[in-house]
């Protein structure tokens, strides 16, 4: 197909920082541009699980773990990750040897189109690292921040609840 | 018939095939597997409702470094067509091109440009330099069509590629006009008469997942497309027409998506990024920001819905019509076939000889309609369930009562089938199963209703129940394709290929499980492949509510041509008669000597008469069965500031035989939860200039985990003859019910009548007073 115009070779915007920081277990170094959101720094890593849903803290799609709390990626300079430690879902388990919680949210049904799932399932482990036996209230203040269009929460929450039943009976990590 | 113990997979909630994968993160989207070398696209959208551009300078973005390609009106063909992803011809005007001289919305395309980043291209973007003539626009549905009103669509060559009504020059894009019996007969000599109009609103999908298409010329020559689309098919053959390349140099891979909900249904951007990466020869990505999901995405269509009911004392119901006013918005993308079934799949419900249906579709200088779950039965419940509601209350019956007596039973019929299809004549059915009252008699029993009408609330918060009863089809009849095919490996294990499209619904799972159940093997034997052009057979895509009755039908009769297959080799491996054999956990039962699967498929490969166990299969339906609903709904309303909280919501549903029960809930949970948030919530605002003011979750405002109200699914069992292993459609139907059980709950409540929606605390104190 013929081209527009002359190609003119342009590499993206050089990296200029570096970046040093845990992810899931690992210690990691990375080259970003200043002013890069950690979203795309983790996605451009690798991380797919970090779902882009609307790149304004509203949907909770890129929900993350910076040291143990939960954090939306959409929301943080990539250079604010210095130093921390990060978990995704990834770090959890993986299909044939799911964590508590992703075996729950599989049971339950849980699980429609996916996309909104590693936040849903970030958002759970934060709230069930906080609150072990949650009350109804705390599932659903604890779940509030991220948003699912297939399911209508219900089966999530079923997933929630399994998967608090699930680690307070020892689980399988 | 319906005996669950008869089937040993379907009918059981066994776990969905991805979920494990996608519960784990895994790479499994478009955005996850990116090709190296990749350019970014973005788009420079229209800041005008309407105007002509006069002239386009591009020259200061095309001299930036690191810009490949600059797209617009005057560098790209100029074809007609749709963006509705239907079949060929399409049932909508061909009043669109990939980019066009005209722009009719805030939000319509100007350019696109391909860079080596995103921020480069959407710079690049700003940089182009654009002079319109801004025209007077049209932003009343009720005054589209007025004497005078600018034309929308003043272009030559806008056409519809199907005969049927179309009048540009009008701002009409659609129009139907139905009649059997003697309607207007029949409401003149009515007992009671009720006359009411239902208005209602702006609607985005909201697929967590915005568009998102990455297109790439590969080393053959060929475009491949991945792309989140319920319509990997259709989106094959409408590019090749947006491009001027052969169908045979496309290929178009459906990876998981996340959610359609119909807007997928739509060939919004894929037109675009294939020029991207056929003119820069680079891989090039387009993603939409959540912003121009809701501006320059679609919507579901608004209408304004005007209902006439005649009964005679008994309350049957004597007379009906219907007037459709549709809103498509600045393109007449699916105009007429979700206006079409604003009549087809409600008028039905209720068994009347004399009915009418009157439709026009207009063209606006707003957001574009489209496909959205429900298709227009959505739009059209809304008034014909609130009708009804308001006839109960003038004849003094149970609302519950009054379906009762009117709705559609099995056996059957309703005129309406046979007058009106879609776009063209419908196609004459008697309803097979129906589990209506059982739907009426449970959900209400859920609900506590009758002692629920009873109590009248004194004071600032008062509560109340309404109900609505609700069908949809099950596919397109004598008009959608599915098809499959599958072939037996040497353990045992089948590949099972469908051209249907799985968007987060799960039916890659129940194509699995009809096939197990045919094949007589555990679900982990079928390894289910969908939605990729160049290797599934063809299928018309998700929509349509047609994939578990029309393709599941397609898998059914693929593995029961697998099985004949095995089963011959089997019987001449243990020289037994074929009828004397079956197959049951893998193994082949009534033979001579033991055998299993993986003993024919090595024998087949290997041994004796070596070939390829396959099988593949076409369907076609000459029925849309309808799912039936009926829903009940309870409400406080705080009179003092018309807040409105659901406190209850009851969804019945018969679907026939849920394949997967645990599925079928969770797409009636989601539906109801959606059409909620819709009634409730989600607005569009727009600038008195036609612009959307609202484009973030922040301030249009879906359903979160907080909002939940308590939801009660109930499946209603039925069997209907004609889909595979008795199920029906499930998915769009839930969508239907809340606005008009919410509204009627209101009405209970407080006395007021909502006819506009949605039911905000403006409103509902304006309708108090």
């Amino acid at each position: 197909m013929p081209n527009d115009k002359p190609r003119v070779a342009r590499p993206p915007q050089e990296p200029t920082m570096t970046l040093e920081l845990t992810i899931n277990g690992s210690a990691k170094t990375l080259q970003v541009n200043p002013g890069e959101v950690a979203l795309d720094t983790l996605r451009r890593a690798g991380y797919a699980s970090v779902k882009r849903g609307c790149d304004e803290g509203d949907c909770g799609s890129c929900s993350i773990l910076v040291d143990g709390r939960l954090m939306r990626a959409c929301l943080l300079y990539a250079g604010q990750l210095h130093g921390r430690t990060v978990t995704t879902v990834e770090d959890l388990g993986t299909a044939r040897d799911p964590h508590p919680i992703q075996r729950s949210f599989v049971e339950a049904g849980a699980v429609q189109c996916g996309y909104c799932t590693p936040g849903m399932i970030l958002a759970t482990h934060a709230l069930l690292t906080e609150h072990p036996d949650p009350s109804e209230d705390q599932i659903r203040e604890g779940l509030d921040g991220n948003l699912c269009r297939c399911t209508g929460y219900v089966k999530i929450l079923d997933g929630v609840r399994l998967a608090g039943k699930s680690l307070r009976d020892g689980g399988d990590q | 018939m319906s005996d669950a113990k008869l089937w040993n997979v379907v009918g059981t909630p066994v776990e969905k095939v991805d979920a494990a994968a996608l519960a784990a993160g895994a790479p499994l989207f478009t955005d996850d597997e990116l090709p190296r070398d990749l350019l970014f696209a973005a788009m420079k959208w229209s800041p005008h409702a309407h105007a002509r551009i006069t002239a386009i300078d591009t020259s200061a973005a095309e001299a930036m470094a690191g810009v490949h390609v600059v797209l617009t009106h005057q560098n790209v063909c100029r074809i007609m067509r749709t963006t509705a992803g239907q079949g060929h011809p399409e049932p909508s005007p061909y009043d669109f091109t990939t980019f066009d001289s005209k722009v009719r919305y805030v939000g319509d395309r100007v350019a696109a440009v391909a860079a080596e980043t995103q921020a480069l291209a959407r710079a690049a973007c700003e940089a182009i330099v654009v002079e319109y003539e801004v025209l007077e626009p049209v932003l009343d549905i009720r005054q589209a069509m007025a004497d005078g009103a600018p034309v929308i669509h003043d272009e030559q060559d806008a056409h519809m590629p199907i005969v049927a009504p179309y009048e540009p020059k009008r701002n009409l894009a659609a129009h139907v006009n139905v009649a059997v019996g003697d309607p207007a007969a029949a409401l003149d000599k009515a007992a009671v008469r009720i006359t009411s109009e239902y208005e209602c609103h702006y609607a985005q999908h909201c697929p967590i997942e915005p568009h998102i298409v990455v297109a790439a010329v590969d080393g053959y020559g060929r475009l491949i497309i991945r792309t989140s689309t319920q319509v990997p098919f259709h989106v094959r053959r409408i590019v090749a027409t947006a491009c001027e390349i052969p169908v045979r140099d496309i290929r178009v891979i459906k990876p998981r998506i996340g959610g359609g909900f119909g807007v997928k249904q739509e060939v919004l951007i894929e037109d675009v990024v294939s020029l991207l990466a056929l003119r820069s020869g680079r891989p090039v990505k387009i993603e939409y920001t959540r912003a121009e999901e809701f501006i320059s995405s679609r919507t579901r269509h608004p209408a304004v819905v005007s209902m006439d009911l005649g009964f005679a004392d008994d309350g049957t119901v004597d007379g009906m019509t219907m007037r459709v006013l549709l809103n498509t918005g600045a393109y007449g993308s699916h105009a007429l076939t979700v206006g079409c079934n604003c009549g087809s799949k409600v008028l039905p419900l209720y068994k009347c000889d004399n009915v009418g249906f009157l439709l026009d579709s207009v063209y606006t200088n707003l957001p574009v309609g489209g496909a959205y779950r429900g298709y227009g039965a959505t739009q059209a419940a809304f008034g014909m369930e609130c009708a009804m509601d308001e006839a109960a209350v003038a004849m003094n019956l149970d609302p519950l009562e009054l379906r009762r007596i009117n709705h559609i039973g099995p056996g059957d019929s309703s005129p309406i089938f046979k007058a009106l299809g879609e776009g063209t004549e419908g196609v004459e059915q008697s309803i097979g199963s129906c589990g209506m009252s059982a739907c009426l008699a449970q959900g209400a029993a859920a609900m506590d209703w009758h002692a629920k009408r009873e109590r009248l609330d004194e004071g600032r918060f008062r509560r109340g129940v309404g109900m609505c009863a609700l069908m949809q089809g099950s596919s397109i009849p004598e008009v959608d394709l599915g098809a499959a095919s599958i072939k037996l490996n040497e353990d045992g294990s089948f590949n099972l290929l469908m051209g249907a499209t799985d968007l987060g619904t799960g039916s890659d799972t129940v194509m699995a499980q009809i096939a197990a159940e045919v094949l007589g093997v555990s679900l982990d034997k079928i390894l289910v492949l969908s939605s990729d052009t160049d290797v599934t057979p063809f299928d018309v895509g998700a929509y349509a509510s047609s994939t578990t009755y029309l393709s599941g039908m397609a898998a059914k009769k693929a593995a029961a041509g697998a099985r004949r297959q095995i089963l011959e080799v089997a019987a001449r491996m243990t020289s037994t008669p074929i009828e004397k054999l079956s197959i049951e956990d893998s193994r082949i039962l009534g033979g001579s000597k033991p055998l299993t699967l993986s003993d024919v498929a090595l024998n087949s490969l290997y041994a004796e008469h070596q070939h390829q166990i396959q099988s593949v299969a076409s369907h076609v339906t000459e029925k849309s069965p309808p799912p039936f609903s009926a829903h009940f709904a309870e409400v406080e309303v705080d009179l003092a500031t018309g807040m409105v909280r659901v406190l209850k919501y009851v969804a019945a549903v018969d679907c026939g035989t849920a394949i997967n029960p645990q599925l079928a809930e969770g797409q009636v949970e989601g539906a109801v939860l959606n059409g909620i948030s819709f009634a409730m919530t989600e607005e569009y605002l727009f600038s008195k200039l036609g612009k959307m003011r609202n484009p973030t979750f922040k301030h249009y405002k879906i359903f979160s985990t907080r909002d939940l109200p308590e939801l009660v699914t109930i499946l209603v069992p039925t069997y209907e003859p004609t889909g595979p292993y008795g199920a029906k459609s499930v998915s769009e139907i839930g969508i239907n019910g809340p606005l008009p059980a919410l509204g009627n709950a209101i009405f209970h409540a407080t006395g007021a009548r909502l006819h506009t929606s949605p039911f905000t605390p403006e409103r509902v104190l304006a309708a108090l007073k």
